[in-house]
C-alpha cells in the first residue's frame, strides 16, 4: 500500500481544465461534415441522403439545377458514410466536435 | 417458509434492467426466475426498412461494448451472400479492432466486477488503464465507441505507419498492466474471499445448458469460435484458448485477465505481419436472394447473426442471437443454493449485456398477465384516438 501512496503523491494532475485547456484530438477524428460546393454535382439525387443511417441529410432544391444536401447536426452520428457514398468526394468530416447549441434550429447546417 | 422477492428491473446492484424473482429460505436462494425484455428496441424490425449500408450502423448500436463484433458478424454474413472476398489487409485490420475491442471489454468487466463486490479501487484502476485502449481505438478509427470501421467488403480506414508505432507502445503498457491485474485476481485476499467458490457451475452442466464465452471456458469447456470456426484473420494468428478448471467466478476473472494478455500478443502479431494491399473490395448494393448464418466470437461469447435477403437492397430478415442469452440458464443454475448477497457478482460473472440480448419479448396470454394483444392496425388506430382525445 505504501509504495502506491508514495507513487501517487508525485503524480501529475490528470484533470484537464477544459475549456481553458484543450485536449489534442487525433488526426482524422470524425467531426462535423463539411460540404465542398465546387465538387457537389447537384445532379446525383442525393446519394449521401439515401445512405445516411440517421436520416440526417435533407436535399434542398437549388433553382432548376438540382439539389444540395443540408446537414441536420442534431441527428448526425458522425459515422462518415455520406463522405464515402458521395461519388464526387464533396463531403469530408472535419475535426470540429464542439457543436452544442441552445436551440435545435441552429443545428441545421446549410453550408451554401 | 420461503419468501419470494423481486430484484430489479431497477436496482443499484445490477447494471442493466432485468427482473429476477428470487425464492428465499433465510438467506439462501432456493429458486430463481428471470424475466427479460426491458431493453427491447425493435432493432430487428428496424433493420428491414434500412438498406444494408445503413444496417451496419444499426447493428453497431445493438451494444456499445461489443460493437465491433456485431458489425463484423453482419458484414461477414452479407459478404458471404454476395460471394465477395475481402482483401487480406482488410481482414487483418478488422481482426486488430476485434482484439482491441476485446481488451477494452475485459478491462471494463474487471472494473464492473470490482464495483459489484465493493472494491472500487480496482474499478478506478482498470478503467484508467482502459483509457489506453480507448485512445488506441480512437487513433485507428476516429471514435472511441461505435467505431464504424467495418464496411461491406472490408474496412473503411487504413492503419498508417505512425499509428503502428503508437499501437505497439500502447500494447506494451497494457501487457504490463494486465500482468498486474492477473496478480490482483489471484492473490488479493479481498477479491478472493468474494469470488472463490461462489457461483459454481460444473463442466457437465455448462455443456448441457449451452454456456458460451469466457463463462463456459472458466468451467473447462474448451469452445472458442476463433479456434473452432475461424473467421477474419484468425487462421493466420497463433494463440491459445484459455480455460480454467475452477468452475466459479474466480475462474472467470482469471480467464478474462489471461485473455487480455493473449489479445495483446495477437495485436502485436497483427501489427508486425500486416500485409500490404487493398483494404476494401467493391460491393454491389443489391444482394442476391439467399440466407446465411454468420458466427463470431464477441467478447462475451459466440454471437450469431442470421440474414435472409431477397434480391433488393434491404434485408428481408435479420436475427441476432447474443451470447448473454445463451448464458442465462447457466447463471440461473449457478445462483441456486447460493446466498442472496452473491447475486450481483455471480450475475456480473457472465458479463451481462441486456442490450445485446433483448431481441424478444414473451407474451403470456393464457395466464392473464398480458391484458390485450393488438395488431399493427389496431395500434395505429389506438394511437390516433389517444392523441385526438389529448388535444381536445
Amino acid at each position: 500500500m505504501f509504495p502506491e501512496i508514495w507513487k501517487h503523491l508525485f503524480k501529475k494532475r490528470a484533470t484537464v481544465l477544459y475549456p481553458f485547456e484543450r485536449l489534442n484530438v487525433p488526426k482524422d477524428l470524425r467531426g462535423k461534415p463539411i460540404l465542398d460546393e465546387q465538387k457537389c454535382s447537384l445532379k446525383c439525387k442525393g446519394a449521401c441522403a439515401i445512405d445516411c443511417p440517421a436520416k440526417a441529410i435533407v436535399m434542398e432544391k437549388v433553382e432548376e439545377k438540382g439539389s444540395r444536401p443540408v446537414f441536420l447536426l442534431d441527428r448526425c452520428t458522425f459515422c462518415g458514410q455520406c463522405s464515402e457514398s458521395c461519388p464526387f468526394g464533396a463531403i469530408k468530416l472535419s475535426e470540429e466536435f464542439e457543436l452544442a447549441q441552445y436551440d435545435r434550429k441552429s443545428l441545421v447546417s446549410k453550408q451554401w | 417458509m420461503s419468501v419470494s422477492i423481486p430484484i430489479g428491473p431497477q436496482h443499484p446492484a445490477l447494471k442493466e434492467p432485468v427482473n429476477l424473482t428470487v425464492t428465499l429460505d433465510g438467506e439462501k436462494i432456493v429458486d430463481i426466475d428471470m424475466r427479460l425484455g426491458y431493453n427491447h428496441r425493435g432493432i430487428e424490425k428496424g433493420s428491414e426498412s434500412r438498406n444494408y449500408i445503413q444496417n451496419i450502423y444499426l447493428t453497431e448500436r445493438i451494444c456499445g461494448i461489443c460493437n465491433v463484433a456485431h458489425t463484423t458478424t453482419f458484414c461477414q454474413g452479407v459478404e458471404e451472400l454476395l460471394g465477395l472476398e475481402v482483401p487480406k489487409r482488410g481482414l487483418f485490420i478488422r481482426t486488430l479492432l476485434c482484439e482491441l475491442n476485446r481488451i477494452h471489454s475485459h478491462l471494463l468487466w474487471l472494473g464492473v466486477a470490482g464495483h459489484e463486490i465493493g472494491f472500487d479501487t480496482l474499478f478506478m484502476y482498470s478503467w484508467r488503464d482502459r483509457e489506453i485502449v480507448m485512445d488506441l481505438i480512437e487513433i485507428v478509427s476516429g471514435n472511441r465507441v461505435n467505431i464504424a470501421i467495418n464496411a461491406i467488403g472490408g474496412v473503411r480506414r487504413d492503419v498508417s505507419d505512425d499509428m503502428r508505432a503508437q499501437i505497439l507502445q500502447g500494447i506494451s503498457q497494457l501487457e504490463a498492466r494486465s500482468q498486474y491485474y492477473l496478480d490482483v485476481a489471484s492473490t488479493e485476499v479481498t477479491f478472493l474471499r468474494r469470488t472463490e467458490g461462489v457461483g459454481k457451475l460444473p463442466k457437465e452442466k455448462a455443456i448441457e445448458l449451452c454456456a458460451v464465452g469466457p463463462f463456459a471456458r472458466a468451467s473447462g469447456v474448451e469452445y472458442d469460435v476463433r479456434k473452432d470456426d475461424p473467421f477474419a484473420a484468425y487462421p493466420y494468428l497463433d494463440f491459445k484458448v484459455i480455460t480454467s478448471d475452477r468452475c466459479d467466478v474466480l475462474g472467470t476473472a482469471i480467464v478474462r485477465a489471461l485473455e487480455i494478455v493473449e489479445s495483446c500478443k495477437m495485436c502485436r502479431q497483427i501489427i508486425e505481419e500486416l500485409p500490404a494491399g487493398e483494404i476494401k473490395a467493391k460491393a454491389p448494393r443489391k444482394v442476391p436472394p439467399g440466407e446465411v448464418v454468420s458466427k463470431t466470437e464477441a467478447p462475451r461469447g459466440e454471437l450469431i447473426h442470421y440474414i435472409r435477403s431477397n434480391g433488393t437492397d434491404r434485408p428481408e430478415r435479420l436475427k441476432v442471437r447474443a451470447p448473454t442469452l445463451a448464458n442465462i440458464p447457466s447463471v440461473l443454475y449457478s445462483l441456486r443454493g447460493g446466498y442472496i448477497a452473491d447475486i450481483p457478482i455471480v450475475f456480473a460473472a457472465i458479463d451481462p449485456c441486456m442490450a445485446c440480448m433483448d431481441r424478444v419479448i414473451l407474451l403470456d396470454t393464457d395466464h392473464g398477465k398480458t391484458k390485450r394483444v393488438m395488431t399493427w392496425e389496431e395500434l395505429r388506430q389506438h394511437g390516433m384516438e389517444w392523441y385526438a382525445d389529448r388535444k381536445g
